[in-house]
C-alpha cells in the first residue's frame, strides 16, 4: 500500500515539472546523445507517449545534440544544456552550449540532397538538418553572448492536459 | 559492435546485434561490417530487426557500406523496425536500398 502511495506522489511530483519545466545538462562527447536521450525520455514517461511520437522526439534531439558535438564544439569539451516543459502544443524544448556560432549565424536549411546518382555519389550525411527541420516545429536559432541557443517544438502529446 | 555473420545460400546475412546505429557506435559499424563481409558474395543482407534507433550517423553509415560493397556486391536492408524505417521514409533513403520487412522475405527472393 506504501509503495503504491509513493509512486503516486511521484508521478505527480514529474507532471508538475513538465508543465514548468525540466533541464539537465550533458558533456559534450560521442555519448552525449545518448545520455541525454536517456534521460529525455525518461522524464517523459508521465505523457505515455506512443511509439511514433517517442521516436519523432528521439531523432529530433539526437540530431541537434548530435550536430553540437560534431560542428559547434569540434573536439573541444563543453555543456550542453536542455531544457523542456510540456504544452498543450507539445514539447518545448530549448537546447544551448558554449561552441562556436552557426555558420552565417543560422540554422542549415537542411535540404535533402538528389538521390538519383550513381552509387559513389550518394550522400552519407546532410540528413540531420533535414531530419531536424522536417519533424520540429517553431526552430529558432540565436548566439547570446558567447552561448547558442536553439528553441523549437516538437508536437506530441497533443491536447494532453497535466 | 556486435554482429552476427552467416551464409544462407547466396545471401551473407549480417545481423546487428544492438538497438542502436547511432554517432557513438557508426565508425565501429562501419568497420565491422566491412570486416564481417570480406568473403561475401553477390548480395549482403543486412538485418536490422534488433534495432530500434537509428540517427543520421547510422544511416551515412549504412550508405557508406553500400558504396563500399558496389559494384560487385549489393546491399539488401531487412527487418526495419518503426523508428528506423521512419528516418529511411523521411530522408527519402529507402529508394536507394532494397529493403523488405522480414529477413524471411528478404531472403526468398
Amino acid at each position: 500500500m506504501s509503495e503504491g502511495v509513493h509512486h503516486n506522489t511521484e508521478t505527480t511530483g514529474k507532471q508538475v515539472c513538465l508543465s514548468t519545466g525540466i533541464e539537465f545538462s550533458v558533456s559534450s562527447g560521442s555519448t552525449a546523445a545518448r545520455s541525454a536521450l536517456e534521460q529525455i525520455i525518461s522524464a517523459l514517461q508521465p505523457l505515455k507517449l506512443d511509439i511514433e511520437e517517442t521516436s519523432t522526439v528521439e531523432i529530433v534531439l539526437a540530431e541537434v545534440v548530435n550536430n553540437i558535438v560534431e560542428h559547434s564544439y569540434g573536439d573541444l569539451e563543453g555543456p550542453i544544456t536542455i531544457r523542456f516543459s510540456h504544452h498543450h502544443d507539445g514539447l518545448h524544448v530549448a537546447i544551448t552550449d558554449q561552441g562556436c556560432v552557426m555558420p552565417d549565424g543560422r540554422t542549415p536549411i537542411g535540404q535533402l540532397q538528389p538521390r538519383d546518382v550513381d552509387v559513389d555519389d550518394l550522400p552519407e550525411g546532410g540528413f540531420g538538418w533535414f531530419l531536424i527541420q522536417d519533424l520540429a516545429k517553431d526552430v529558432l536559432y540565436q548566439r547570446v553572448g558567447n552561448e547558442n541557443q536553439l528553441h523549437l517544438r516538437i508536437a506530441v502529446a497533443y491536447g494532453h492536459s497535466h | 559492435m556486435e554482429l552476427a555473420v552467416k551464409t544462407e545460400g547466396d545471401f551473407c546475412v549480417v545481423t546487428v546485434e544492438e538497438p542502436r546505429i547511432d554517432a557513438a557506435v557508426a565508425v565501429a559499424f562501419k568497420e565491422a561490417v566491412r570486416n564481417g563481409t570480406q568473403n561475401a558474395e553477390s548480395q549482403v543482407v543486412l538485418n536490422l530487426t534488433q534495432v530500434n534507433f537509428i540517427d543520421s550517423s547510422g544511416l551515412g553509415a549504412i550508405v557508406a557500406t553500400m558504396k563500399h560493397l558496389a559494384p560487385e556486391r549489393k546491399l539488401i536492408l531487412a527487418g526495419l523496425t518503426p523508428a528506423v524505417d521512419k528516418v529511411f521514409r523521411l530522408t527519402r533513403m529507402d529508394s536507394v536500398f532494397p529493403t523488405y520487412m522480414t529477413l524471411e522475405d528478404a531472403l526468398r527472393v
